[in-house]
């Protein structure tokens, strides 16, 4: 029999917090400090704002405008979601005719759009050989369906929004990516698909997050819609994938 | 129909049905947002006062979104008992507040009743309800079903395991199942939000909870909370599923939204009741609501959420459900802003649901970017324990590292337990106690059987 403590074997193979230290039936004081100083981290992640100037000089010649919601700060975006979702006048965004629009959001981790979207969109464009791809957008105080106002002024037949997750105790820094065919205001959730938890090392890797999102945009052109009717058929992943 | 009423010197009117609700209802952000709620304090209390002198058997002749247009209001109206209702049919809203805390009003009576109530007047009685009246009425509620363990008895308070994660890694998965087990948690589900909708991946989950249950010859029941059409297609395919799990709302446009109808539910209901997988009940359905959900999707008909979180219990009610909860937190703070209007939700939401003859648990919760902390979720748990809760969620620490929200810890419930005096399912008690997890004084004690250990590999 091995002498390793179960606990610790329990805790070397996830993140998740078990075996916690107890005091009675409750958790210990070391425990609930750490609790305590995770949530204030993950607050204090939701009031970062995001530096699009970065992101756009990470994308180079790539990078296409960067636009705002009708959101005008962080408290009016936290309370107030349908002004998150429409475009700001005088975004400057002119039609085309592409396959694809990107949009990187700040969604409510900024965190997670500077330290994953650009690399995400560097992993991904590769695997879309053929595809014409409108310049990469860069949106501020933006929900997910922003994308569809965008995509529909730049005339995309598909827009794919990689924005901030909401922030976890363990993992402030969230990508979320979320594919719709066709988009347009009133898109409803069901007609997306999404891909989340991009955030090597702990989640998705940038490949394994474009390997999946690749398969369903051809899968989605092929079928002409996204959503519930789309299935990502791919095999399960492998145990500690990501 | 116009009501109207005077308070403090000014005149408050009221069009309809929809508007008296909304504004009678305690505040909260989801009905700012949806442009619904009462603009100031005295006309909220005016509503509730004209909505108190409102006769019950007025909700049977006015729907709060057309019958023509929605078929949660024809669920609601075509399936409505009667005979049920003839013991309150003559009463005002505030006379049902009244009946409802009265001694007269004892469990029996209310269980017999609920087949004749519909979620608009459990609603409306809720919002005339301080949180002690929530506690105290629900406490006398009682709905019980089974599959494997038997849910909702006096004096129980059941968890679902919620071992999510990031990639759905069956090692780390595993991991927080054995964290969850070792502390007494899993007498109502273990459940998966899956991180891909990819059937492969939801069908390995299924047989990896399903091979742990037959390891450990534990009384536990399965699920991974994909869509009913994920798990419609996995039941052809003979996967062992013993719950068909589907996310509902208050409105037909509502459930669009989830990409759920009616139909595809009855089907899944009846091909997962068919496989009899079952011991002690044939329970076969689970659901998750949440306030805010109709409106986040813009299918609210411009009602408020509390009353169509109630409406959603209708459709929950229908498919025999073994467990339903409010995921009460978890939308956000523009629908429910902090610590107090969370509490007040999750409290109205359990009652709601109990007095519909819903199963109803609550994943106690909030997520970081919500004016709440743990304090929050405590004094919600400890309520929710006195109002007889039928379960809460539990994840290890209290921190989905899936879903990024906090819920409950393992350790939250067994201390809530303890304070309480509540004790998990019967049939789960047993076999905890029978593998060392439980000592005489009812305490889950820090061990690890082998058994358990074994499936670490």
């Amino acid at each position: 029999m091995s002498e390793v403590d179960p606990w610790d074997a329990l805790r070397a193979a996830t993140r998740a917090r078990v075996g916690l230290g107890r005091a009675g039936d409750g958790l210990s004081t070391a425990e609930n400090l750490r609790l305590a100083a995770a949530h204030a981290q993950a607050r204090d992640a939701v009031h970062t704002a995001l530096d699009a100037d970065a992101i756009v000089a990470a994308l180079g010649e790539r990078a296409g405008p960067v636009v705002h919601s009708q959101a005008a700060d962080r408290a009016e975006y936290l309370q107030r979601p349908d002004l998150g979702r429409r475009l700001a006048p005088g975004h400057g965004l002119e039609a085309g005719e592409d396959d694809l629009v990107i949009v990187i959001s700040d969604g409510l981790s900024a965190r997670a759009v500077q330290d994953h979207a650009v690399a995400v969109v560097d992993a991904l464009l590769p695997r879309l050989e053929g595809w014409s791809v409108a310049p990469v957008v860069v949106a501020e105080q933006a929900r997910v369906a922003l994308g569809d106002e965008i995509a529909v002024a730049l005339g995309g037949r598909m827009v794919l929004v990689l924005i901030g997750e909401r922030p976890g105790m363990s993992s402030p820094d969230s990508l979320g990516a979320y594919l719709t065919f066709e988009p347009r205001p009133g898109r409803v959730d069901s007609e997306r698909n999404c891909v989340s938890n991009i955030r090597p090392p702990d989640g998705l890797t940038y490949d394994g997050a474009a390997e999946i999102l690749a398969a369903l945009m051809t899968e989605s052109f092929r079928l002409q819609l996204s959503g519930i009717g789309l299935k990502d058929t791919g095999a399960a992943l492998p145990s500690g994938a990501g | 129909m116009t009501w109207t009423t005077t308070l403090g010197g000014h005149s408050y009117g009221f069009a309809d049905l929809r508007e008296l609700l909304a504004k009678a209802t305690p505040a909260r952000s989801g009905d700012v947002l949806a442009g619904v709620a009462a603009e100031s304090a005295a006309e909220r209390v005016a509503a509730q006062t004209v909505l108190a002198d409102l006769p019950l058997a007025h909700f049977l002749d006015e729907a709060v979104v057309p019958y023509e247009d929605d078929d949660v209001t024809r669920l609601i109206l075509d399936s409505h008992d009667a005979a049920a209702f003839a013991p309150v049919r003559s009463l005002t809203v505030g006379g049902f507040r009244d009946w409802l805390l009265s001694w007269e009003a004892h469990t029996t009576v209310l269980t017999d009743l609920a087949p004749g109530l519909t979620p608009e007047m459990v609603a409306a009685v809720s919002k005339l309800m301080r949180v002690g009246d929530l506690v105290a009425v629900g406490r006398k509620t009682r709905v019980v079903t089974g599959l494997r363990t038997t849910i909702g008895l006096e004096g129980r308070l059941a968890t679902r395991l919620q071992p999510n994660h990031p990639t759905d890694d069956p090692v780390g998965i595993t991991a927080s199942l054995v964290d969850g087990l070792l502390h007494g948690a899993g007498d109502a589900v273990v459940g998966i939000n899956p991180a891909t909708d990819r059937p492969s991946t939801v069908r390995a989950l299924l047989d990896l909870i399903d091979d742990a249950r037959q390891r450990l010859g534990a009384p536990i029941q399965s699920c991974v909370l994909t869509h009913v059409t994920t798990t419609l297609e996995l039941l052809e395919q003979g996967a062992p599923v013993d719950l068909v799990f589907q996310s509902v709302a208050g409105t037909q446009a509502a459930n669009r939204g989830f990409g759920v109808t009616l139909d595809q539910l009855r089907e899944a209901h009846a091909a997962a009741s068919e496989l009899h997988r079952g011991t002690v009940g044939n329970n076969v359905t689970y659901f998750e609501t949440g306030q805010g959900s109709a409106l986040s999707a813009d299918a609210h008909h411009d009602v408020d959420e509390q009353t169509l979180e109630a409406r959603a219990y209708a459709v929950c009610r229908a498919f025999d459900p073994l467990l339903v909860n409010t995921v009460v937190g978890f939308i956000g703070p523009e629908y429910l802003f902090d610590g107090k209007q969370i509490l007040r939700a999750g409290l109205e939401d359990h009652l709601c649901g109990k007095l519909l003859g819903v199963p109803m648990g609550v994943d106690v919760c909030y997520t970081n970017h919500a004016e709440a902390d743990a304090d929050d979720t405590d004094t919600l748990l400890l309520t929710l324990g006195a109002a007889g809760c039928s379960f809460v969620i539990t994840v290890p620490g209290g921190d989905d590292i899936m879903l990024n929200y906090q819920s409950l810890s393992f350790q939250d419930v067994l201390q809530v337990r303890q304070t309480l005096g509540l004790r998990p399912a019967p049939e789960f008690e047993a076999w905890l106690g029978s593998v060392g997890l439980l000592d005489d004084a009812g305490r889950v004690p820090q061990l690890v059987p082998e058994p358990i250990r074994a499936l670490m590999g």
